[in-house]
């Protein structure tokens, strides 16, 4: 009787003592560490690429092909996005009805700040993108927010990415638990496979940039926003974020989610936040 | 006997379509059952583009009186919809497999 119980307490013994040991480890691998992330999310590409220049991942496929590179750099000489660029310049420049103007919603006057979008705001407890905070600024001055997909968003946002070309990608992560959750919340986003052809975004563009998906070679992940907004040939246009999301959504045959929907929101926060030093190369044009 | 096995096939195949034939009844139900489904995917946003299709397709052959067809449409709108709900359950944790780390 005695030896049955000195077997039972050891049991017992022995399972609080492995659950003692075990239990730091399963809540550090639950600790939300962006910073840790995007290390290892850069090293990933590093080594991945180690011919690649760090700088150059934001030029997305052109810095996984040498023959697109070529005729892409000619084609920059009169590149695609021009027009939009001078009409984002021109709205941007052009007042509200009430007088005021972009440059009235943005830090300094709107000029050279694109790398620090997506920002966390701490009041609202949510992922602001530049694209939400521009219709937002919008509908503050009585005017009717425009689409978040193309056109006018798109050369918008065309011309603040050029006011920042060369700038190092800046995004902030306060210490704030809602900060830090959408941050996992858009890499779960990014990482979960979706629509009938069961395919995550890293399906793409973790695994297999460089690779080609009919005609077309992947990019990166890395710095993949840095080029935002883009003119795609396959488009005939620009496109904005928003609508890269919505279209990758779709060509995985998942029905996409609403423009600047929260999983949007924070999946461009993680995207963002792990280029953080890479340049903004944006606006930029794609196949 | 030799004569009476090819009538009887002939029998059997003449009465089969009226056998699997549906009728308004089978496709209502087989449309209410991936209306359903397809409500639960979308509620988990995990809905599928080709769900959204068979049902729209199920509901035209239907509107055009084709049963048949609807209801084959419908209920292949519920497998696609209950594998939709399927891999947004698995994915809560099999996203995990795929980070960098």
């Amino acid at each position: 009787m005695k030896a049955r119980i000195a077997l039972v307490l050891g049991s017992v013994s022995a399972a609080l003592v492995a659950l003692i040991i075990a239990s730091p480890r399963v809540i550090a691998a639950d600790k939300i560490d962006p910073a840790a992330d995007a290390k290892a999310f850069q090293n990933f590409f590093f080594q991945k690429f180690p011919d690649v220049k760090r700088e150059d991942f934001v030029n997305g496929p052109y810095s996984m092909n040498a023959d697109m590179k070529r005729q892409w750099q000619e084609k920059e000489e009169f590149p695609p996005y021009e027009f939009a660029l001078d009409a984002g310049k021109e709205m941007f420049a052009t007042p509200f009805r009430n007088g005021k103007s972009y440059a009235d919603c943005f830090p300094n006057g709107g000029i050279g700040i694109r790398q620090n979008y997506p920002y966390f705001d701490e009041k609202e407890g949510k992922v602001v993108t530049l694209e939400l905070a521009l219709n937002r600024c919008r509908e503050a001055n009585g005017e009717q927010p425009y689409s978040y997909v193309k056109d006018e968003m798109a050369s918008l946002t065309a011309y603040m990415a050029f006011t920042s070309r060369g700038k190092p990608m800046d995004i902030r992560i306060p210490d704030d638990p809602r900060a830090l959750a959408a941050f996992e919340n858009g890499k779960r986003y990014f990482y979960t496979r979706r629509g009938q052809m069961n395919f995550s975004c890293a399906s793409c563009h973790v695994q297999s940039p460089g690779e080609r998906i009919r005609a077309e070679i992947l990019a990166p992940a890395l710095g993949i926003l840095n080029a935002m907004p883009i003119y795609r040939s396959e488009w005939s246009g620009m496109g904005t974020t928003s609508r890269r999301f919505v279209t990758c959504n779709s060509q995985t045959r998942a029905v996409p989610l609403e423009p600047q929907a929260d999983e949007y929101r924070d999946v461009e926060y993680f995207l963002s936040y792990v280029a953080n030093g890479l340049p903004i190369s944006g606006p930029g044009a794609r196949p | 006997m030799k004569r009476s096995l090819p009538l009887a096939m002939l029998l059997a195949l003449s009465l089969a379509p009226a056998a699997s034939a549906a009728n308004e009844a089978d496709y209502k139900a087989a449309y209410t059952a991936a209306e359903a489904a397809s409500r639960e995917a979308a509620g988990m946003r995990n809905q599928w583009t080709v769900t959204v299709s068979a049902l729209a397709a199920a509901k035209r052959a239907a509107d055009g009186g084709d049963f048949d067809r609807a209801t084959t449409a419908a209920k292949e709108a519920e497998a696609l919809a209950k594998a939709s709900i399927f891999q947004a359950m698995s994915e809560k944790e099999a996203w995990k497999a795929m980070e960098i780390r």
